[in-house]
C-alpha cells in the first residue's frame, strides 16, 4: 500500500517544482497512448480488494490491484466485469484498466469501462485526496467525477480505489460460427439486433462470423437456431484471440489502428490500410494496419467515429483523433482544473493537454 | 422586495431589444400572470419568477440568447417539461427561464444501428412509441415518462424501475449537442460507442444544466424481451422482504425491476387503485424478469423457491400484458395514492447499499416516530434507492420544520452506511444542503472547478446542485448531527 500523505506530499512537491509524473500501475498498456517525459510514479503496490459482497454486485479495490487478482475472486463467486476488459499481461491493474477505459468483445451487450464504474478514490494535482460516486448503482449527487476518470489516461489524476459493479455470469455460452463477408454480416447483425437475443460478442475475421450467445440454455438455443451455422467447440478461442491480442492477426510490427465506428458505417476503403482486418463489436469495432495516419482519421471521423493508432506509432503522427478547437479549449481548462500545475501525465492523452 | 422592482425593469430593458432583433414576440414571455407557470417545477414548494421566459425554436436562437446573456451578465436556467423533483429547474431572480418545449421532434431513428436522433424536448415515453413498430424501445423509465422530457433526463441522468437491468440515462445515449454559455456548439460523444478525449457526455449527464444547454441528443435503442412477467408478493416482516432482495440477486438473476412497498404505502395504493395488493402485509414486493420465453420461466421458478422459503404470502404471477400492466400501473401511482393522506409530501431518494435495507428501513420508521411523523417507504429496493416519503402540512410551520429535519436524518442516515443523499432525483436546490455531507470543501471546490471551466462566469443554473462553501461552512455549523456517529448498531463500510 502506498502512503497516502506521502503521496501527496510528493505530487505537491512536484506541483511546486512543475516536475511531470509519469504514473505507471504495471506498464501492461505502456504501449497506449503518447509518450510522456517524467519522473516515474509507480503506483502497483497500492494493492488490495477492500470490500467484495457478491450479493451486492460490487467490488471495491485499490487501484494497483491487478486484474487478474480481480477477475478470479469473481469468478470464485460465480461473478464478473460486465466489460470483460482486456489485461495484456499478468501485471494489468485495476487502475490501469479504468485510466485506459479499454473494454473487450461484450462492450456493445454489456456495457463499458465507464458504464461499470461508481465511485472513485482519487488525488487530484493539488495533492488532494478527493471522492467521487460511491458503491451504489444509482448516484447522481455532484457531477459525474468517477466516470470522467475513464479513458482520461491519468490526465486528471491519480486513480487510487474504485468501486465497479459486476455481474452474474451466464449460465451458459456458445459460439456460432457461419460463413458471411462484411456486408453480409452486416445484414445479419442488422436483423438479429432487432430481436432479443442473447448475444455477447461478435468477430467477422476473413470471411468467417463469430457470434457468441450467452444467457439461460433456452434462450441461447433459440438464438442458435435462428442464427444457425455451426457450434465452436473451443467457445473461449476466437473472444480471448481478440480480448488479448493472442490472434495472430496482432502480431505486426506496423501501426496497428483500432476504429470506432457506427456498426452499419462501410467498409474501410481498401486504398486506406494493408492487409486483413479483425471486426468486432457487431462491426462497430475494426482492427486494421496502415501506414495513411491523416486520412484514415479522417474518413473515420467523416463516418460518425474516430480511429486511434493503438500500437506501433508513426513517428509524429497524432494517436488520437484531434479535437476540434472548443473542444479541446475546454478540456485544457478542465485539466488545468485538477491538475493546475500539469504534471500528471501531460502528453499522454493529447500533446497540448 | 422594494429594490426587485426596478433591477427587473433594468434588466429587461437591456435584454428585450436585441432579443426581439431574433426572437418572436410570442416567444418572448414577460407578463407576470404567463410567467408563475415557470416559477416552479413539480417541487411546488420552492418558487420564484423569471426575468423573462424564453421559447427558442431552433439552435441558432439558443446560441444568440447564449451570447447575449453571456454578454450582459444574465443568468440562464433551461427548463424541459417541468416535473423534476428538486427545483432544479426553478427560475433565478432577473434571470432567463429558457423553455426547451419547442425542441420536439424525433429527427432521425437509425433502425439498423439502433439509435434515434433526438431533441431534447421530446417526451421519454413519445420515443419508446416511435420506435415500438421497430420492436424497439428506449430503457430509461422514470414514474413520470408520460411527461417528461428526454433532456430533463440527460439533466438529472433519470432512471427509473427498469435501470437495475438495463441502466441509467448514462448507460443508454451516445451523443449530444450542447450549446455552451458563451454560444458555442459543442458535439459530444459520437454514433460509435465511444469517442476521442475526455467522457465529457458522462459529466454532462446529470449535471442539471450548470455546464450546458441540451439541444440534440443520441439515444440508443434496445430489443424489446421476448417475454417479461411480474411477480407479486407480500411479507410478514421487512427483514425477510429484505433477505428476498438480497437473494434473488445473489442467485445471479438480475431482474427488469425489483421494487418493495411497505405498509402504509400498500393500503395507500389500495385504496385509490384497487390492484389485489395484500393489505396485511408488512411489505410487498415486485419483481419482473424478461428475457427469452425459457429464462422467464426458469428465473420465475427459482425466485418463487427462495421467496416460499422465506414464508411470503399471497404470490401472484401476471399471466397477460394486462396482468402487469395492473400490477405496474398501482406501483407508478404510489405518489398520487400518498397525495390523499397529507397536504404535503417530501420526497427522499437517498440510496444505500441493498445490505442496509432493513437496518435503514427500520432506523428510518424510528425516526419518524420520534419526528412524529408519518413516513411511507416506497423504493427501487433492486438497486437500493429509497424513496421514504415523509406526509406532513405545509401551512404548519413546526410540521414543516420537523419534516426537513426528519429529511436531513434520514439523508445523513444513508450516507452513513455507504450510500448517496440521491439516486435519480438529483440535488436542485431542495438537498443542496445535504451536499454539504456528503462532501468536503476539497470535492466541492473540485466541482466549483470543473464548473468554471465550462461557466467561469456561473452564468447557468446558478446556486443549484452545489453548494457554495460558504453555504456549507454555515449549514455545518448550524448542523448538530455532523461529525457524530449517531447509529452504531449499523453496518457500515
Amino acid at each position: 500500500m502506498i502512503d497516502i500523505p506521502t503521496l501527496a506530499d510528493q505530487i505537491a512537491q512536484a506541483a511546486a517544482d512543475k516536475t511531470p509524473l509519469q504514473l505507471q500501475g504495471g506498464g501492461s498498456k505502456a504501449f497506449y497512448g503518447e509518450a510522456v517525459e517524467g519522473t516515474l510514479l509507480p503506483l502497483g503496490e497500492h494493492r488490495g480488494i477492500i470490500n467484495y459482497e457478491p450479493s451486492e454486485l460490487v467490488i471495491t479495490a485499490r487501484a494497483g490491484t491487478p486484474l487478474k487478482e480481480i477477475e478470479q475472486l469473481l469468478e470464485r463467486e460465480g461473478q464478473m466485469l460486465g466489460f470483460e476488459p482486456p489485461r495484456f499481461s499478468d501485471n494489468a491493474t485495476l487502475g490501469g484498466t479504468i485510466a485506459c477505459g479499454l473494454s473487450g468483445p461484450r462492450r456493445p451487450y454489456a456495457g463499458a469501462a465507464r458504464d461499470f464504474v461508481l465511485g472513485v478514490t482519487l488525488m487530484n494535482g493539488k495533492g488532494q485526496l478527493l471522492k467521487f460516486g460511491g458503491q451504489v448503482m444509482k448516484n447522481v449527487a455532484g457531477y459525474d467525477l468517477s466516470r470522467l476518470m475513464c479513458g482520461a489516461l491519468g490526465t486528471l489524476g491519480v486513480l487510487l480505489e474504485i468501486s465497479l459493479k459486476v455481474i452474474p455470469k451466464p449460465q451458459y455460452e456458445e459460439t456460432r460460427v457461419i460463413a458471411a463477408d462484411f456486408t453480409q454480416m452486416q445484414h445479419l447483425l442488422a436483423e438479429i439486433g432487432r430481436k432479443p437475443f442473447p448475444v455477447s460478442a461478435t468477430l467477422l475475421e476473413s470471411n468467417r462470423l463469430f457470434i457468441r450467445l450467452s444467457g439461460a440454455q433456452g434462450g441461447v438455443a433459440e438464438a442458435s437456431q435462428h442464427i444457425g451455422g455451426d457450434k465452436l467447440s473451443d467457445n473461449d478461442a476466437p473472444w480471448l484471440g481478440v480480448k488479448e491480442q493472442q490472434h495472430d492477426f496482432f502480431n505486426q510490427p506496423k501501426p496497428l489502428w483500432r476504429l470506432s465506428l457506427p456498426p452499419m458505417a462501410p467498409a474501410v476503403p481498401a486504398s486506406l490500410f494493408d492487409g486483413p482486418t479483425l471486426i468486432e463489436w457487431g462491426g462497430a469495432l475494426r482492427w486494421l494496419y496502415s501506414q495513411q495516419s491523416d486520412s484514415l482519421q479522417q474518413w473515420a471521423k467523416a463516418n460518425g467515429g474516430h480511429a486511434i493508432c493503438f500500437k506501433n506509432p508513426l513517428p509524429g503522427s497524432p494517436i488520437f483523433t484531434p479535437l476540434p478547437p472548443a473542444l479541446l479549449a475546454l478540456h485544457q481548462r478542465l485539466k488545468a482544473r485538477f491538475d493546475p500545475a500539469g504534471i500528471l501525465n501531460p502528453g499522454r492523452l493529447y500533446p497540448d493537454l | 422586495m422594494c429594490d426587485a422592482q426596478p433591477i427587473r425593469e433594468q434588466q429587461l430593458q437591456r435584454i428585450l431589444t436585441p432579443l426581439q432583433r431574433f426572437m418572436k414576440a410570442e416567444n418572448i414571455v414577460t407578463s407576470v400572470e404567463a410567467l408563475r407557470a415557470y416559477e416552479c417545477d413539480a417541487f411546488t414548494t420552492m418558487r420564484q419568477l423569471p426575468l423573462l421566459t424564453l421559447l427558442p425554436e431552433n439552435i441558432e436562437q439558443v446560441q444568440q440568447i447564449m451570447r447575449l446573456c453571456y454578454q450582459l451578465d444574465i443568468p440562464v436556467v433551461a427548463r424541459g417539461a417541468g416535473t423534476g423533483l428538486t427545483a432544479g429547474s426553478m427560475p433565478v431572480e432577473n434571470g432567463v427561464l429558457l423553455s426547451m418545449t419547442k425542441f420536439d421532434q424525433i429527427l432521425e431513428i437509425d433502425i439498423a444501428n439502433r439509435t434515434a436522433l433526438i431533441e431534447p424536448g421530446v417526451r421519454n415515453l413519445a420515443v419508446t412509441e416511435a420506435v415500438a413498430p421497430y420492436d424497439l424501445y428506449f430503457a430509461p423509465d422514470p414514474s413520470s415518462q408520460l411527461a417528461c422530457s428526454v433532456g430533463g433526463n440527460v439533466a438529472e441522468n433519470a432512471g427509473g424501475i427498469h435501470c437495475l437491468k438495463y441502466g441509467l440515462t448514462v448507460h443508454n445515449i451516445l451523443a449530444l449537442d450542447v450549446i455552451t454559455i458563451e454560444g458555442e456548439r459543442l458535439t459530444l460523444g459520437g454514433a460509435s460507442l465511444d469517442a476521442p478525449g475526455y467522457d465529457l457526455t458522462a459529466l454532462l449527464t446529470g449535471s442539471e444544466g450548470l455546464l450546458g444547454v441540451i439541444v440534440g441528443i443520441r439515444v440508443k435503442l434496445l430489443a424489446k424481451p421476448a417475454s417479461a412477467r411480474v411477480l407479486l408478493c407480500g411479507f410478514a416482516s421487512i427483514e425477510n422482504a429484505s433477505h428476498a432482495i438480497a437473494q434473488i440477486i445473489s442467485a445471479g438473476i438480475i431482474p427488469a425491476g425489483l421494487e418493495m412497498i411497505d405498509h402504509t404505502g400498500i393500503n395507500a395504493i389500495e385504496e385509490l387503485m384497487h390492484a389485489g395488493y395484500p393489505t396485511d402485509a408488512a411489505a410487498v414486493l415486485i419483481c419482473e424478469l424478461d428475457g427469452s420465453v425459457d429464462e422467464v420461466e426458469d428465473e420465475l421458478a427459482r425466485v418463487i423457491l427462495l421467496l416460499e422459503a422465506l414464508d411470503a404470502t399471497n404470490i401472484e404471477i401476471s399471466n397477460s400484458e394486462a396482468e402487469k400492466a395492473r400490477i405496474w400501473a398501482a406501483r407508478k401511482a404510489a405518489f398520487p395514492a400518498m397525495a390523499r393522506l397529507a397536504p404535503d409530501n417530501y420526497i427522499m431518494d437517498g440510496t444505500i447499499p441493498r445490505r442496509a435495507l432493513a437496518a435503514v428501513w427500520q432506523r428510518i420508521n424510528q425516526l419518524a416516530d420520534e419526528y412524529q411523523l408519518l413516513v411511507v417507504n416506497v423504493f427501487h429496493a433492486g438497486d437500493g434507492n429509497m424513496h421514504p416519503s415523509i406526509l406532513f402540512d405545509a401551512m404548519d410551520a413546526d410540521q414543516r420544520h420537523r419534516a426537513e429535519e426528519l429529511g436531513t436524518r434520514i439523508l445523513e442516515l444513508c450516507i452513513e452506511v455507504g450510500g448517496t443523499i440521491s439516486g435519480e432525483h438529483g440535488v436542485g436546490l431542495e438537498k443542496i444542503n445535504q451536499m454539504c455531507l456528503q462532501f468536503n470543501h476539497d470535492e466541492l471546490q473540485q466541482f466549483h472547478g470543473v464548473k468554471a471551466a465550462f461557466d467561469a462566469k456561473n452564468l447557468l443554473n446558478p446556486g443549484k446542485q452545489i453548494p457554495t462553501l460558504a453555504r456549507c461552512a454555515e449549514f455545518n455549523g448550524m448542523h448538530v448531527h455532523k461529525g457524530e456517529i449517531a447509529f452504531p448498531d449499523l453496518e457500515r463500510f
